[in-house]
């Protein structure tokens, strides 16, 4: 089965605490040179049958309407092997 | 490799097996092997050897829990007994309320959330078992020093997993208590504590019995969660198609348990059920042998129709599988389509796995062909039983010799004032909001109390305002230095908490958290505190109607303090008579009940200002307990009093503060006759309370004290805005609600 | 004569039973609506209850506003039937857009159970005509994803066409942007907020005082008097 990955990430303008939390945490633990981190989500969806456009265009759909809250939101549709 | 069958295992008597990895001593196996006549199948070992081990089959406590069934005290409203999953006791107007309190002690450690998490999912579980609707947790919880890395790590996942799964399945969260000590560091204590309540008829017990009736397993999707040592045995049919790893953590879905419970209370509205066992430890083969043996000793499961996440578990895995979110139903032929039915309309899944036999052997079979034969009750109740060696340490005498009440005392006002900052700033004594401020306390919207009251009530009944309480406490220090009294003590403030809140103490549920049981010491210290517990609850007639025990809790040779947890259930007529703690009028009189004494053994001033242990704990006199407890109920009941707080660590001068905070009024306060200051602040002597007193109610009050015995001092009145202690120091609220305030958040937040 | 106030219950809703016994003390004839069906029973106004649908998988709100009930209450709200979103109904409001905006997670990342001060910003909606404005009321709150964010734009309409609802006062408790803790629509027939007035209606219980109450009694008296 072919796998497409839909990541979904906050709009750049959107406050993301979640990410600043992990951003210090990453000195206190020894990582240094780390400037800014945002957190997303990341689905990884099994398709049946071929990826073709008709399938990626209902993908796209997908992650327009339920994936993905367009207001806050905005993701990425891709392709794996 | 071939499926290790029974037919098998009788034609193959000299296969190696791995009993010794599995955790079971030789004469394990060998009684084994003659209880079945025969090598058990792989299947069966892994049984035998998780149903048997510590955890599930309480080898090492058995001998002494027994005293807690010997030593019951006659009590009306005791309706089932220690041996189900939880106690029930009835609580009047037909009634019945259940409520336990468990441990999840070492996954805490591992991964503090999810350890937390399932712990709560675990008990929740054990109480709808019993055929009621949750309606309150609890959490006491113990951790090592407050400023120490770890500790960083731990506390604020466990509050977030508590948090995170009980506030999804909308159960108020109304008690409990945050504790600091270093003996816990590697060894943190989540305790989690259940309340449901049920009408008389609801209740369900764990048993399986009426040839023909089905088995039905329901819930989530098994996995290979908790499986860890079981692994050893698919070892042998390991292919690269399977995962590589079988996760060591249990992961929970509050969410699939909440549709859970909503599914299975639909259930039992209709009837629909003969008997019913969450799977907890052990999984499907805890809940099948438990069920079988409990009932008419019969039953046969086919394995490959459970639901699985993971489709290369081998049948051992699924059996031994600890997946969450589970439970397992008797159901009678004709009930089976609507029980399906009602687990559909839920998006629950639910599977007929089997049913419920003639004769008294438990069958397991995978694809037809038979991986387990064994009588129930070998597994689930005939484990085996140590008498472990206990004795006195060494170290005891020299410890209890060393009195913290020649440590050395405040010398003057100024010093007493330092002191009192520095007690109710302390991480134990200092304001846990910022912990309780993460778990949901409106749920349901029957919540009458919660922290920092003394008790956790809820109101079970909206037309008569029937209400029930519960308190959970526990002091470690004050057991190691005496654990028969400080088992006693733990008892003791539990019920008195109870009675603070206008509530009747009924039962207790505890939950005992010791170091290794091959410790001789800790041995005798686990006999002592059950010995005291058993004594204390025959006593004040509240017997103990189940419960928990924790052991192995150490790091090397280092135990934790003995940390016997009480949890006493309570019943109250009318919710709005509870008692709250808050001084919230001004000018009412301040009494305190009961004797003080000098008693600073493990006191929380030995603690702060001197970082010692060592003395004797306070005398307990149950006799007095029993008298409190009445006189607070009394007052309440009869608007006697306004104000409510039992006095524990911190002595008086904590319960005060505490009081004059929640109610936003201060206190000035005389030193009684015949005290000196310092003692009156500090002294942790039992059996005493304070009390608010409208000053119309003070005669009746008082002449109510003196009729029944109790000794009512009147140490001063609701005024100001600071704690006043006449010709010592007066702080103001400001300042001690900035002290009190800002110590938990400042650590962890 | 009385109206009848449906709530709904998705799997995992958990305030449903006390928005229920709200719209009861306040006179009113509540009856329970169950996510599948598409039926509304005849209720005169839905309230959307809080808790944790779905287990707040994929996001707060997100699986329940394709629900079948949710079909016809979108239909139903648009035709200016009264609706009220209360925390996870609020998530769920703004996920079928209804109200404009979104929650996200809390700014200290933590879940918070307080309680909580409001200023009551409008008090022409269906739901808030029993409080005045600029008054002042106290109110649980309890939630992990309360942060409302809104892009510039929205919020100054919102301002400007006076439709916040509610602000918080003393403290914000979750890094909402401009205090709002809750919103109306233009028609004033729909409302959203955080905040949890069904857990203060009675004296014993909660806050100890019954300041929600107000928003159960504002719809009753609409309906009523319709």
């Amino acid at each position: 089965m072919a796998r497409v990955v839909v990541d979904v990430m906050l709009k750049p303008e959107i406050l993301d605490p979640q990410g600043q939390a992990v951003q210090r945490a990453l000195p206190r633990l020894g990582f240094a040179g780390i400037a800014d981190v945002r957190q997303g989500k990341r689905f990884e969806l099994e398709v049946e049958g071929p990826v073709d456009d008709a399938a990626l265009a209902r993908i796209h759909e997908m992650a327009e309407t339920f994936l993905a809250n367009t207001v806050i939101e905005d993701f990425v549709v891709k392709v794996e092997s | 490799m071939s499926l290790d069958t029974v037919k098998h295992a009788s034609e193959t008597p000299d296969s190696e097996q791995p009993w010794k990895e599995l955790g079971l001593k030789e004469d394990e196996y060998a009684r084994i092997r003659e209880i079945l006549g025969r090598r058990p199948t792989g299947a069966e070992l892994a049984m035998y050897s998780v149903m048997w081990s510590e955890h599930c089959s309480y080898k090492s406590s058995k001998v002494h829990l027994k005293q807690f069934g010997e030593k019951t005290p006659e009590n009306d409203a005791m309706l089932v007994g220690i041996g189900e999953n939880a106690g029930v006791v009835d609580v009047g107007q037909g009634y019945a309320v259940t409520f336990k309190v468990e441990s999840h002690n070492h996954p805490s450690y591992i991964e503090p959330y999810q350890g937390a998490a399932t712990g709560v999912g675990g008990i929740v579980r054990d109480i709808l078992a019993m055929g009621a609707r949750p309606v309150a947790v609890v959490d006491p919880l113990r951790f090592g020093a407050a400023d120490h890395p770890d500790t960083k790590r731990v506390l604020p996942g466990v509050v977030a997993g508590i948090g995170g799964y009980g506030n999804c399945l909308g159960l108020p969260n109304i008690g409990g208590e945050v504790v600091f000590d270093s003996c816990y560091q590697g060894n943190p204590l989540v305790n989690a504590g259940c309340i449901g309540v049920m009408k008389h008829e609801d209740i369900h017990l764990a048993k399986a019995s009426g040839p023909g009736n089905k088995v039905i397993l329901y819930g989530a999707r098994t996995g290979g969660d908790g499986i860890g040592g079981v692994s050893v045995l698919a070892s042998e049919t390991f292919d690269d198609t399977k995962p590589t790893k079988r996760p060591a953590v249990q992961v929970g879905d509050p969410f699939q348990e909440k549709l859970l419970i909503e599914c299975t209370l639909e259930i039992f509205q209709e009837k629909l059920v003969a008997g019913i066992q969450d799977l907890g430890g052990a999984g499907l083969s805890c809940a099948t042998s438990e069920l079988a043996s409990a009932g008419s000793g019969g039953m046969r499961v086919d394995l490959e129709k459970v639901h699985l996440r993971d489709a290369t578990l081998s049948p051992e895995e699924i059996l031994m599988s600890e997946s969450q979110e589970r439970m397992c139903a008797i159901v009678e032929p004709q009930h089976v389509d609507r029980f399906l039915e009602i687990c559909e309309k839920w998006d629950v899944i639910a599977v007929v796995i089997g049913e419920v036999t003639e004769g008294e052997r438990l069958e397991i079979f995978w694809h037809g062909e038979q991986i387990v034969d064994v009588p129930p009750r070998s597994v689930a109740h005939e484990g085996p039983t140590y008498h472990r060696p206990f004795a006195r340490p060494e170290w005891q005498d020299a410890l209890q010799a060393d009195d913290a009440g020649k440590l050395p005392r405040p010398q003057d006002g100024a010093e007493l004032k330092d002191q009192v900052l520095k007690l109710v700033s302390s991480p134990n004594q200092a304001s846990k909001s910022w912990i309780t401020d993460q778990y949901d306390r409106f749920v349901q919207g029957n919540t009458v109390l919660a922290q920092p009251e003394d008790a956790g009530m809820v109101r079970i009944d909206e037309e008569t305002n029937l209400g029930v309480a519960m308190a959970t406490d526990g002091n470690g220090r004050y057991a190691k230095l005496d654990p028969y009294t400080g088992a006693q003590l733990a008892l003791a403030e539990a019920y008195r908490n109870v009675a603070a809140s206008g509530a009747k103490p009924l039962a207790i549920s505890d939950c005992l958290n010791f170091g290794s049981p091959e410790d001789p010491a800790v041995m005798w210290q686990f006999a002592e505190a059950t010995r005291g517990l058993a004594d204390g609850c025959f006593q004040l007639g509240t017997p103990v109607t189940g419960g928990n025990v924790s052991l192995y809790n150490q790091t090397g040779e280092v135990a934790i303090h003995p940390t016997p947890v009480v949890a006493v259930l309570g019943v109250i007529d009318d919710v709005n008579r509870r008692t709250p703690i808050a001084f919230a009028e001004e000018g009412q009189l301040l009494y305190l009940l009961g004797d003080t004494k000098e008693e600073f053994g493990g006191s929380a001033w030995s603690e702060v200002i001197h970082q010692h242990l060592g003395g004797m704990p306070p005398a307990v006199d149950l006799d007095r307990e029993k008298l409190l407890g009445e006189i607070l109920i009394s007052g309440s009941r009869d608007g006697m009093i306004d104000a409510a707080h039992d006095l524990s660590d911190g002595g008086l001068v904590q319960a005060v503060v505490e009081s004059c905070l929640r109610g936003g009024n201060g206190a000035r306060l005389v030193v009684p006759e015949g005290l000196d200051a310092f003692t009156f602040l500090f002294s942790e002597s039992a059996g005493r309370a304070v009390v608010a007193v409208p000053r119309s109610e003070e005669l009746r009050f008082t002449d109510m004290c003196g009729a029944r015995g109790l000794p009512a001092t009147r140490i001063g009145v609701v005024d100001g805005d600071a704690v006043d202690v006449q010709g010592e120091f007066a702080l103001s609220l400001t300042e001690l609600r900035e002290a009190h305030e800002a110590t938990i958040p400042g650590l962890l937040a | 004569m009385t109206a009848r106030i449906g709530v709904v219950t998705f799997p995992g809703t958990l305030d449903d039973q006390d928005a229920l016994r709200a719209a009861r003390l306040a006179g009113a004839e509540p009856v329970s609506l169950w996510h599948r069906d598409k039926d509304l029973k005849q209720v005169d106004a839905v309230v959307l209850a809080g808790g944790f649908s779905y287990g707040d998988y994929l996001r707060a709100g997100a699986i329940s506003r394709f629900s079948p009930v949710m079909e016809t209450i979108i239909e139903q709200a648009k035709a200016g039937m009264p609706v009220l979103g209360i925390c996870n109904g609020f998530q769920i409001l703004t996920e079928a857009h209804l109200l404009p905006g979104a929650m996200l997670r809390n700014n200290h990342l933590h879940f918070i159970c307080r309680d909580q001060k409001l200023r009551v910003e409008n008090a022409e909606t269906a739901w808030t005509s029993d409080y005045s404005a600029g008054q002042e009321i106290e109110v649980p709150l309890k939630n992990m994803d309360g942060r409302y964010v809104a892009d510039e734009r929205t919020l100054d309409e919102l301002e400007a066409e006076g439709r916040v609802a509610f602000r918080y006062l003393d403290v914000n408790p979750n890094g909402s942007l401009r205090d709002i803790a809750g919103i109306t629509n233009a028609a004033g027939n729909v409302v959203g907020l955080m905040p949890h007035p069904e857990h203060a209606v009675e004296p014993l219980i909660g806050t100890g005082k019954t300041d929600g109450l107000g928003f159960f009694t504002s719809i009753l008296k609409k309906l009523v008097n319709a």
